[in-house]
């Protein structure tokens, strides 16, 4: 299966990632390989077969009380932000 | 100092032949007289290390040691460190400072380890030759121009050469077993939920796993212990209790069952590989063992169906990479959209992409059923022939790659030949059992893995089938010329 310029695109607006010109062929190529790799699994009969999430069945994920056991560490926490004013997050203007 | 193992350097400590001091700056000398040629280290720690030398020094004296007080060790890049920077291997967090530790980390260091440093890395673990690193590529100690295998090569190569005498490490698809295969050292990837995630940088949360690469089983076993047990921080974590793996190293083989896969055996081997293998199986047979073919039939599909749930749960973890909280941010971002995909696309290396990307399109609308949950499926026959392969015999053997060290540069740009070189390692990871890789020869001077995998929580029984190898060969005990002599 081969990938079109417009789907590369399309997947990367998705995964939220600028291409450059240069990569979309790159992509292209290399992703219509994967693509063509996984649809092996096709082949393998499955039907009645439960998808497997976690590789330990049984051993469900645990839930913890719902109590606070974190203290407040923004400030250190912050230090590895881009930028921050007033303990805030700043981003590019959302709301005109 | 530097061909000694764990258990060794523990006892010279103790009978005062050196101090933790002179043990630590020696290997820092040799990090840093080997870095310019291996590159195995993004950050050295020098000033703590010899902050934490001292304090070991004081914790010998006093008595209150614990077996691995005053022994260094390097942490894989993936680790959180404390005040450290904790880059993965990637652009994205060139500037990320850990605001805390990884409880591997900290049961370590509370262990009396000494952290020497940062050990390189494909970037976010996603790669098998550590081609993929922002730092650049990690040699093969033993030829230069080769490559370390990945994604734990840093790690790999520091051992090899005997730069740290064992250093931590994690699998998702091979990542610890592949470079230990390549480089010619321990390596042991428990199960799934034995060794907490807290703090190790998220690549694919149902198959990423913390462990050791090691100079033998023995010092894997010294550390592994240390590093195990119940987390609470780490909701997959296993409240199991940790055995003491150091104690049944020892144990007779006698009446043994070993497995091989049938499927490991066939075609894309390499024929010299194949029969140093076959030479290890022999000596296990001279201890007792009984060998018996067993067949998983599924276990071909392990390389498409990794690359279907892998991607998949890396796109939703690096999702959180969105240059707002911390890493890489772009330059003047025309607004939110543009600050997230450039953030993105410009912090984030060639293969990373690859994979958000690969991710992105096997759980999008219309294609999740007939990628996404048809890989579960084949996971979960995966996980049968495994189950059905643990109840005919107690561990399983067969080859950890399919050749020796590949060349740099040889397959950096044909991604499937280089997904393919984990094939013999992706269905551990899959079915969540523990495996390991320890050297058993070498072809054209370069070494061999003899991958030994066991059923869920088998570390014990691993550990203690690697080491009666170990007592019989040396091959663990051979060093790269380059490195061999104590001051480099």
């Amino acid at each position: 299966m081969s990938l079109n310029r417009d789907q590369i695109n399309s997947i990367a607006h998705l995964a939220r990632l600028s291409l450059t010109e240069a990569e979309i062929p790159v992509y292209q190529d290399s992703l219509s390989k994967i693509v063509d790799l996984v649809g092996e699994l096709d082949a393998a009969q499955t039907a009645g077969i439960e998808p497997m999430a976690h590789p330990l069945p049984g051993l469900a994920q645990r839930m913890r009380p719902d109590v606070v056991t974190e203290k407040d560490y923004h400030e250190q926490y912050q230090r590895n932000a881009p930028q921050v004013e007033a303990a805030l997050y700043l981003v590019p203007k959302v709301i005109e | 100092m530097h061909t000694l193992t764990l258990s060794e350097l523990a006892k010279k400590l103790r009978a005062k032949e050196f101090s933790v001091t002179e043990l630590t700056k020696s290997l820092l000398s040799r990090i840093e007289k080997s870095q310019p040629t291996l590159n195995a280290f993004i950050t050295v720690t020098a000033e703590s290390a010899l902050a934490q030398a001292k304090v070991a020094e004081s914790t010998l004296a006093s008595g209150d040691a614990s077996p691995l007080t005053g022994l260094p060790l390097a942490h894989k890049d993936i680790f959180c460190t404390q005040g450290v920077k904790t880059s993965c291997g990637s652009k994205m967090l060139d500037n990320f400072v850990s605001p805390y530790d990884a409880t591997v980390v900290e049961k370590l260091s509370a262990a009396g380890m000494i952290t020497l440093g940062k050990t390189n890395m494909d970037e976010f673990a996603m790669g098998s030759s550590n081609e993929t690193s922002f730092y650049g590529p990690v040699k093969n100690p033993w030829d230069l121009k080769l490559v370390p295998g990945g994604s734990s090569g840093g790690s790999a190569a520091a051992v090899a050469a005997r730069i740290a005498p064992v250093a931590t490490a994690t699998d998702t698809g091979g990542s610890i077993r592949q470079p230990a295969s390549l480089c010619g050292v321990t390596g042991i990837k428990p199960t799934y939920g034995r060794v907490s995630r807290y703090g190790m940088i998220a690549f694919a949360s149902s198959l990423d796993q913390g462990g050791v690469i090691a100079q033998s089983a023995e010092d894997a076993a010294m550390v592994l212990g240390a590093m195990s047990g119940f987390d609470p921080r780490d909701s997959t974590s296993v409240d199991t209790p940790v055995p003491n793996y150091v104690e049944t190293l020892n144990a007779p083989l006698a009446g043994l069952k070993i497995g091989l896969i049938k499927e490991f055996f066939e075609k894309g081997l390499d024929a010299s590989v194949e029969k140093l293998i076959r030479e290890a199986l022999k000596v296990y047979e001279k201890l007792g063992a009984k060998l018996v073919e067993v067949k998983l039939p599924a276990l071909p599909l392990s390389v498409p169906t990794y690359y279907v749930v892998a991607p998949a749960e890396c796109s939703s973890n690096l999702a959180r990479f969105d240059g707002v909280r911390y890493g890489y941010r772009a330059k003047d971002p025309k607004d939110l959209m543009d600050l997230y995909k450039r953030s993105r696309g410009e912090g984030f290396g060639a293969e990373v992409k690859r994979r958000i990307m690969t991710g992105t399109y096997v759980l999008s609308a219309g294609y999740y059923d007939a990628y996404y949950l048809k890989a579960q499926r084949v996971r979960q026959l995966i996980n049968s022939d495994f189950k059905r392969a643990f109840a005919e015999v107690d561990v399983l053997m067969g080859p950890t790659a399919p050749d020796v060290a590949f060349g740099i540069g040889a397959k950096a740009s044909d991604p499937i030949q280089m997904y393919l070189n984990d094939i013999y390692t992706i269905g551990a990871n899959l079915a969540g059992v523990p495996a390991m890789s320890i050297p058993c020869g070498f072809s054209r001077d370069l070494p061999v893995g003899l991958q030994i995998a066991g059923p869920h929580f088998g570390e014990a029984k691993l550990l203690n089938v690697a080491h009666a190898y170990q007592k019989e060969t040396d091959w663990h005990r051979r060093i790269p010329a380059a490195f061999a002599k104590e001051v480099l």
